[in-house]
């Protein structure tokens, strides 16, 4: 595969296709305070829900008595976990295939889980009224950490299930112990690390919520709803509550920001409906902050160990890790189903070696149940961070310059496509140009210079970097699946008489800019100007079934079934152009827009003379219209990376550091919009920079989580976030239609390593070798004086 | 996210306002800014039954000189003060001021609302305490001005009576040469201090320290003169060693906590660190 610096677009600026940087069409809506998210649905006769969420983190339900709730003026019902267990819905499964209370039965787990629900006329005096309701908690030790829960005199957390003994919520391996063994029975060094990867929250602006409305008269539940997987969710809500699937309409209307975060199915989500189900009108309940940060699907909590062997030379020989994964109380993370600890086997990142080895352990803990992301594709953050991290150190502790040491151990581009250690087939990459083009950027050999200097005048500064690689577009049907559901997806597309056309998504945009790039793909393939489509996702009633958008999914495989269904229409334009132009299929050249005789380029007809011909003059022996529909099995995963520097001066006084300099080398691929993937590249750094700096969701000993609000949780805005440069090599995709490898979550996945290595990498003469996320300055200011 | 029910009442003049809390006694609660009374009432901290939003009374949107003292009425806003000429006569008030969260707060919060709040880790009482600020209150009975140290009581308490407002804070621009500074440690903007340090220096003609002045936020139960360290400066001639011990003096008088924002240790550190800046910023701003 050919790289390239950048990619020149083949169709005009009027059509737009891929290359172009259009203006996102969804913004016209956004800044003029016109998008329509589920907070703006009102319905006549709406009832509002709030939710009694446990103050405490590990109790027995001893009672609920919510007879003066009951009282208060407005208040319709008050729902408990005893009246959805007489409908069967007290508990409901997860993602993971796990069981996760809709409502407290037997026990609290964790501080913010539901407990009871007051439906009423309005917000304020459902929330009026859960300060009416009597709960009678019976204390239970709280486990906040996966080290004591694995102890053997902990308490059972999940006495709901008949046949549990323990807490540990999964175990899992990868890779092969006996050959990494070998590697490090043989190694002349070994190196290591054990840190944890907090947790944090994807804390999308938007909070989770839903509209239910099941119609008393014809059953139809029609559910606006805060998914990033509308299509997977009916299904659920099918498989669940046992409603009919075709009486189930599930509307993703505007979101405002997912990362994850709106995979799950959540209790209010299930009660909502319920309620709605037995009053006979509609019900809202959307999250405040607080509810979304203490009770929804969070990312990371891993605490991690890893060993690099090495041989003489300082090359790779094999790579040990092992994990032990904070479950929260009930494992709802989102992930295909053979793999527990998501794809965290790509540990072994950009680099060339035979051997790896990947051991992990889930531990229930009262603590919020989640896991599920926050803008990481199924676990990549965490094994990326690692890599990285083991990489940077290793290299500090042979004396050999981090660049340098990447070079010598990458894989190189003759041996894509490239099998792991731990049986990825990665398909395209060009690591060192990438590599080299950052350094080039920002000035590495001058940076080390004056890094040299500064430290004789005992002054601060680092040089961080991370080189790596994920792996994107879940996924190919033999391996991937959601709760049994493959991992393809879909697009449907319909190009009307004047030409103009509507294509319909699987997937579904919560800010990604799927309206404008996935018209450029069509725009691309048709020949048809972007802004004559019509893009429409998010309503299971007139969208064709996928799995959604979440893990960089949608490029690679809802991208790929838009390319594909834009061909079919284009074979058949070609026989509709034959029949047009009294030629054969096969004599006609096709160029960006239109068909046209081979040796004779004045005899030609557009793409849109065509659309009004499949409608008014067909082939005899062609269906009517111009449509298609494809579902898209992608036969790999695609596997986006790069190289990110960092340059921090650090205030050893206080521990403070800041970032200089930040440079961000990405490769996914061809970009279809450059703008937006530059958003995406700005919007994931922000994030991978909050975790190295600020971020992290904690708990006290009780259990009383620390982080219920952005007072407390911190989430950077464009003040404190450095200045970005970005930087593109383009290795296309071999098996994508386009050549395109997904982009949403590289920048999260690769950045917080760059981070944290710049801040090691400014103490390392010092002899500190590891600080833990985020990177606060009191534990900066501590490892000065401990090192 | 949702406040209890309450009461509600805009009066437009300053009569108007101290007759309605004389009238509600314990029941009422002055509205400003509302940056901390509105979310203390959305997270249930707070459940005022009654509310008399003060900012209709335009009279008490001031920032002036007058008579060796600058004063900010109880209506002047954080960013205000960052954009008026005349707060620039104190160094430490103005160096302050952009430190006060972000621009959506400085637009909406007073400088007096976070003076009447007392929250140990707001800015303006160590700014107040190392100018040696004084409070102007009203009652329906009569006016009276109360010394900064004085007022702050506690935690979140002050020493307003049943039915007295603050009307304004007063801070007395020395006649010699003068100099201030506010040092901040924060995890992002918009944040609260980790910890913060106000300083000032009014130099004698002959170049020793007449006075010091250092207040510190967010390290103890309440805004803490550091008095010791103030006791030490005053009357010596400046120098980085007599900085140094000052601030370890500062760091002493500071109890702070281990908690989110960082260890207790560190804290103190920072306390040092920021005193002996912070006093180098205050020297070298009476010199200019
Ligand atoms: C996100 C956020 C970040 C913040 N960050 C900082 C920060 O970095 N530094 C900082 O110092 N502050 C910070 N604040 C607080 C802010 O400065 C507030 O504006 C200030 O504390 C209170 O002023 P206010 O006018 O908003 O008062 P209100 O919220 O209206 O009132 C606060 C309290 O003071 C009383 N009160 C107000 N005015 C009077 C008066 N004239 N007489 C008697 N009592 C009165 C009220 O009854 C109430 O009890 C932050 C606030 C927010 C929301």
């Amino acid at each position: 595969m050919q790289t390239q610096t950048h990619h020149k677009p083949c169709t005009s600026p009027e059509i737009g296709g891929v290359g172009h940087s259009l203006r996102r069409v969804e913004d016209a809506r956004f800044l003029q305070g016109a998008g329509n998210y589920v907070d703006d649905v009102n319905l006549p006769g709406m009832l509002h829900m709030a939710i009694l969420r446990s103050p405490v983190a590990h109790a027995k339900l001893v009672s609920i008595d919510s007879s003066a709730a009951m009282e208060l003026d407005g208040v319709l019902a008050v729902v408990t976990g005893e009246l959805m267990a007489q409908h069967n819905l007290a508990w409901m499964p997860t993602l993971s295939g796990d069981t996760q209370a809709v409502l407290a039965t037997d026990k609290v787990r964790y501080q913010g889980q539901e407990v009871a629900c007051v439906i009423a006329t309005d917000r304020y005096i459902a929330e009026d009224a859960l300060r009416l309701i009597d709960v009678d908690y019976e204390e239970l030790e709280p486990i906040t950490n996966p080290q004591r829960s694995l102890e053997a005199d902990a308490p059972l957390i999940r006495t709901d299930k008949e046949d549990v003994t323990d807490n540990v919520s999964f175990t899992w391996e990868a890779g092969d112990k006996d050959a990494t063994d070998a590697a490090f029975a043989k190694a002349a060094k070994v190196v290591s690390i054990e840190t944890h990867y907090p947790r944090s929250h994807p804390s999308p602006l938007e909070t989770c919520g839903i509209v239910a409305d099941v119609h008393p008269a014809t059953g139809k539940a029609t559910i606006y709803m805060t998914s990033q997987a509308p299509h997977a969710h009916r299904t659920l809500f099918a498989l669940v509550a046992g409603l009919p699937e075709q009486n189930i309409r599930i509307i993703s209307p505007d979101i405002g920001g997912g990362f994850g975060n709106k995979v799950p199915i959540y209790p209010g989500y299930v009660v909502a409906t319920a309620a709605s189900l037995l009053i006979g009108l509609p019900v809202k309940w959307v999250e405040s902050r607080t509810e979304n940060l203490i009770s929804t699907g969070f990312g990371r909590d891993y605490y991690m160990t890893g060993s690099l062997a090495l041989d003489d030379n300082g090359r790779i020989l094999g790579l040990r890790t092992d994990l032990l994964a904070d479950q929260g109380a009930f494992y709802s993370d989102a992930q295909p189903t053979k793999f527990r600890a998501g794809l965290f086997h790509i540990v072994t990142g950009s680099y060339d070696f035979d051997a790896a080895h990947v051991t992990a352990k889930g531990a229930f803990t009262n603590k919020a149940p989640g896991g599920v992301a926050y803008r990481c594709s199924f676990r990549v953050t965490e094994a990326s961070y690692l890599i990285e991290r083991l990489i940077q150190n290793a290299a500090n502790e042979i004396g050999m310059d981090p660049a340098e040491f990447r070079r010598m151990n990458f894989i190189q581009p003759e041996q894509f496509p490239y099998t792991s250690p731990t049986g990825f087939v990665y398909d395209s990459g060009d690591y060192e140009t990438a590599m080299q083009m950052a350094m080039d950027m920002v000035g590495y050999d001058e940076l080390r210079a004056e890094q040299a200097a500064a430290r004789e005048e005992g002054r601060l500064m680092g040089i961080g970097m991370a080189s790596f690689t994920e792996v994107v577009g879940a996924g190919p049907a033999h391996t991937y699946d959601i709760a049994g559901l493959k991992m393809f997806d879909s697009a449907e597309l319909r190009v009307h008489p004047t030409g103009k056309a509507i294509l319909k998504l699987g997937v579904k945009t919560q800010g990604q800019g799927h309206e404008t790039t996935f018209a450029q793909i069509v725009a691309e393939e048709l020949g048809i100007p972007a802004t004559d489509i019509a893009v429409m996702h998010g309503d299971t009633d007139n969208t064709p079934y996928g799995l959604g958008t979440y893990a960089s999914r949608s490029t690679p495989v809802g991208g790929g079934a838009t390319a594909m269904v834009a061909r079919k229409l284009r074979d058949k334009a070609r026989k509709i152009a034959a029949h047009l132009l009294e030629a054969s299929p096969e004599d006609l050249d096709w160029e960006p827009g239109k068909f046209s005789v081979k040796g004779s380029p004045d005899s030609s007809v557009s793409i849109q003379d065509i659309a009004f011909a499949a409608y008014t003059n067909h082939p005899e022996d062609e269906e009517a219209g111009l449509e298609g529909v494809h579902y898209y099995n992608p036969p790999n995963m695609t596997y986006p990376f790069g190289t990110y520097i960092v340059v921090v001066d650090l205030d050893p006084d206080t521990g403070v550091w800041t970032v200089r300099r930040m440079v961000a080398v990405d490769d996914c691929g061809v970009r279809i919009n450059p703008m937006i993937v530059d958003g995406q590249i700005h919007g994931g750094l922000t994030e991978g920079f909050a975790k190295a700096n600020m971020q992290w969701i904690t708990f006290d000993e009780d259990g009383n989580c620390i982080g219920s609000n952005f007072m407390d949780y911190l989430v950077p805005t464009a003040w404190e976030t450095p200045r970005f440069e970005l930087g593109e090599t383009v290795t296309p995709s071999p098996h994508h239609p386009i050549g395109a490898k997904g982009v949403g979550e590289s920048a999260t996945v690769g950045s917080p390593a760059a981070f944290v290595n710049a801040v090691i990498d400014a103490l390392a003469h010092l002899g500190v070798t590891n600080i833990d996320m985020p990177v606060l300055p009191d534990r900066v200011w501590k490892a000065i004086h401990n090192a | 996210m949702y406040p209890p029910a309450f009461e509600y009442q805009a009066p437009d003049t300053l009569e108007g306002a101290l007759a309605a809390l004389a009238e509600l006694g314990d029941e009422g609660r002055v509205l400003a800014g509302g940056q901390s009374l509105i979310p203390m009432m959305k997270f249930h901290l707070a459940a005022p039954a009654h509310l008399v939003d003060i900012n209709r009374i335009s009279e008490l949107s001031y920032i002036r000189r007058s008579n060796g003292s600058l004063c900010i009425g109880a209506l002047a806003r954080h960013n205000d003060v960052v954009r008026s000429d005349d707060a620039k006569a104190s160094d430490v008030v103005s160096s302050a001021a952009p430190w006060i969260s972000d621009p959506l707060v400085r637009n909406r919060g007073t400088v007096c609302g976070s003076v009447a709040h007392c929250d140990p880790e707001g800015d303006w009482n160590s700014v107040m305490l190392a100018a040696r600020a004084e409070v102007m209150v009203q009652g329906s009975s009569g006016s009276r001005r109360v010394g900064i140290d004085d007022f702050i009581v506690s935690y979140f308490t002050n020493s307003l009576e049943t039915g007295e407002m603050v009307t304004g804070v007063c801070v007395p621009i020395p006649s010699g040469a003068t100099g201030g500074s506010y040092m901040k440690l924060e995890r992002k903007i918009g944040d609260y201090a980790t910890v913060g340090v106000a300083t000032q220096l009014e130099l004698a003609d002959d170049g020793s320290i007449a006075q010091a002045g250092i207040g510190l936020t967010a390290v103890n139960y309440q805004n803490t003169r550091a008095s010791a360290a103030e006791d030490m400066l005053a009357g010596e001639m400046p120098s980085d060693e007599l900085f140094a011990e000052a601030a370890a003096a500062a760091a002493s008088a500071s109890d702070p906590q281990t908690d989110v924002r960082g260890d207790a240790d560190w804290k103190r550190n920072v306390v040092a660190v920021f005193t002996r800046r912070g006093l180098a910023q205050a020297l070298a701003s009476a010199g200019s």
